[in-house]
């Protein structure tokens, strides 16, 4: 288990205050004016010698991403953008980031936006969180009363603003060109890319978006050295990181721990384990409902870091736990995450915006049993439609927790849906043929 | 991608109030000079708000002028977001979330205790009962599962029998508490805790 000195979140259930009085002694903004004065390149170093790895899913190394920013400031302006468009099923740990450690994310920002030579930073709060957003907007205000941000921040010369803006409920726009385009106000459709937002983003200038947690522990890495943070988990997955573990569990929590801890440890220690014991834990969602689900069998042995969830075909994610025990249906559970995603999928690509129905409704009849044999390869095969034909990762996002079910609960699916289907010779239908048609 | 249904008794006009007209230029003015267009959001925001919790086809015409963007391009930055409502909702407007996270820890059974004490279907407006309730999806309060949004404020770790006792005092006009429903300390483990332990108790 993770000492306690090295956690990065020490507020993270709210023992001793959000203020700023009090975010001092946690040890924030003691010496932000030194590291802004070591330079850019100094930071961006220290960031790719810690191995920091993006917290919002895709993992995409944070030093790597800084120094794709261009170098000199154009004739465009710079902006840094902050992803807390939290919205993954089973994730919420940034908005304990924003209720309770709002001064480390503000300082985080500061730090970043010098380093990507961005004097204006928005951060993007989902619009439910609302009575979060006002809690950040105050932390805000008292970072500029103190002059700690705004002109001159920190004393340091450098000009800097941060603005909140809300979203309104669409879980697309946690993707970053989504997101860009809802900040534009527009509909929160993602772009193609390339162009990247690193070269193009806002406005059309240079931008660079990261997730809250990843810019939350900025200030302390730089404060404690890339070596300190690389040297928690192992090569490649350093660090610590703030697990959600929801679900069948006694006491459901978040809990920042190494990475690299194995699951079992996890649910056991922090969260007092599965309901019913551990024989009786059915399945793992690992990293956020567009993660593949693992059987009880892989989640034995598992450790919980990037890669070796993606050697067992799922993947870190959000790291938003969701464990599933034997008490419940586990087609149905996945048939809700599927109505989750018809619902939110933005309707701009066609194979996630009538694929992600079509799994729904297959899943629906699966759970009921009316699902006839020949359903469970059409299902993979919609699934295989979708995943790499979309113009964003939704696609793959929607369609790998289905694709994780007809792997590893093959069994289940057959033994509720066992009567054949109404045609018996194998038929090559193509795919944009309505579906309901041909059972007829 | 979801069908949006748009009130069929539409007020004919909408202006800003004075301070929420002034709060609107507040907002423009976190923009660049010529993008403006990105206020759009929070100044339907802003007449949802003024409007009892409802956003009417005039406010968007209004705010389109207000920002010289086109109606359609307002109008459809209004269908597109599920949180802007476009038909008329209750004084107190309860989101049960049903996503599996939630689901798996009893949120239909919030949706029973909706159903009896509301109304039997979701986004029906019963004006003695000043409320309405409807099923939405993850709103990222997993591990205080299942929970419930009213208005802006959330309601965690629920049973049955809870969510009718602050149904009840929704129905009588008051606003419940806010927040965990088991008594715990924001996103702790309940009786488990393991970390931070000095913090706590110094």
């Amino acid at each position: 288990m993770l000492k306690d000195e090295d956690r990065i979140f020490k507020n993270l259930y709210n023992d001793n205050g959000i203020d700023l009085i009090s975010a001092k002694k946690r040890g924030d903004w003691t010496n932000t004016k030194d590291l802004i004065a070591k330079g850019k390149q100094w930071i961006i170093d220290e960031i790719k010698l810690s191995e920091l790895r993006g917290r919002g899913g895709a993992g995409f190394p944070t030093g790597l991403k800084w120094s794709f920013a261009p170098k000199e400031v154009g004739s465009r302006p710079h902006y840094l953008v902050i992803n807390a468009d939290e919205s993954e099923p089973g994730t919420c740990k940034d908005r304990d980031i924003l209720r309770f450690e709002p001064h480390k994310l503000i300082e985080g920002c500061l730090i970043a936006s010098y380093a990507v030579n961005a004097h204006v930073c928005y951060i993007y709060v989902r619009g439910e969180y609302y009575n979060e957003g006002q809690k950040l907007q105050s932390s805000i205000n008292e970072a500029y009363e103190n002059n700690l941000i705004g002109k001159n921040s920190c004393g340091t010369g450098w000009d800097f603003d941060i603005y909140i803006h809300y979203g309104a409920g669409a879980y697309i726009c946690g993707e970053e060109t989504a997101l860009l385009e809802s900040l534009e106000g527009k509909k929160g459709q993602p772009r193609l890319k390339p162009p990247f937002p690193a070269l193009i983003g806002l406005y059309g200038c240079p931008t660079i978006i990261n997730n809250v947690e990843t810019i939350a522990i900025v200030p302390t890495i730089l404060r404690r050295g890339g070596n300190w943070f690389s040297k928690i988990g192992r090569s490649k997955n350093t660090g610590t990181k703030i697990f959600c573990i929801s679900g069948n569990v006694n006491y459901p929590c978040n809990v920042e721990e190494e990475m690299g801890i194995s699951l079992k440890q996890l649910i056991e220690t922090h969260a007092g384990g599965v309901v019913g014991g551990w024989d009786n834990l059915q399945a793992v969602i690992p990293g956020g409902s567009s993660m593949p689900l693992l059987p009880k069998k892989i989640c034995d042995t598992i450790t919980m870091d990037f890669d070796s969830l993606v050697a067992e075909k799922s993947g870190l994610g959000t790291a938003g736990i969701v464990v599933i025990n034997k008490d419940q249906d586990i087609i149905k559970c996945m048939a809700r995450i599927a109505r989750f995603y018809k619902h939110e999928s933005c309707g701009q690509c066609t194979p996630c915006r009538e694929g992600s129905g079509w799994m729904w409704r297959m899943l629906e009849r699966m759970a009921k049993g009316e699902a006839s044999r020949d359903e469970f390869t059409m299902l993979m095969d919609v699934t295989k439609q979708i995943e790499g034909h979309t113009i964003c990762a939704f696609g793959e996002g929607c369609s790998w927790p289905v694709q994780g079910l007809l792997k590893h609960f093959k069994k289940e699916i057959e033994e509720r849906n066992n009567f054949n289907p109404p045609f018996k010779k194998e038929r090559k239908i193509p795919y944009l043929v309505d579906q309901h048609l041909l059972d007829k | 991608m979801t069908l949006r249904k748009i009130s069929k008794d539409q007020p004919e006009n909408f202006e800003f109030s004075k301070e929420n007209l002034e709060e609107a230029k507040m907002v423009i003015e976190k923009y660049p000079k010529g993008k403006q267009q990105s206020a759009v959001m929070s100044l339907l925001y802003i007449a949802q708000k003024q409007n009892n919790n409802w956003i009417p086809l005039s406010a968007m015409k209004y705010i389109g002028k207000l920002l010289e963007m086109s109606y359609m391009k307002v109008y459809e930055v209004a269908t597109f977001y599920s949180m802007y409502n476009l038909a008329p909702v209750g004084k107190y407007f309860v989101q049960v979330c049903t996503t599996t996270p939630c689901m798996i820890r009893g949120a239909y059974k919030i949706v029973e205790a909706c159903k009896e004490k509301i109304s039997e279907n979701e986004n029906e407006l019963i004006q003695e009962k000043n409320s309405s309730w409807m099923e939405v999806e993850c709103l990222g309060a997993c591990i205080n599962a299942p929970m419930m949004q009213i208005n802006d404020s959330y309601y965690e770790d629920l049973d049955k029998e809870k969510a009718l006792k602050i149904l009840d005092q929704v129905i009588s006009d008051k606003m419940p508490k806010v927040g965990s429903y088991r008594g715990r300390l924001n996103s702790e483990p309940e009786n488990n805790r393991k970390t931070l332990l000095d913090i706590k108790n110094a």
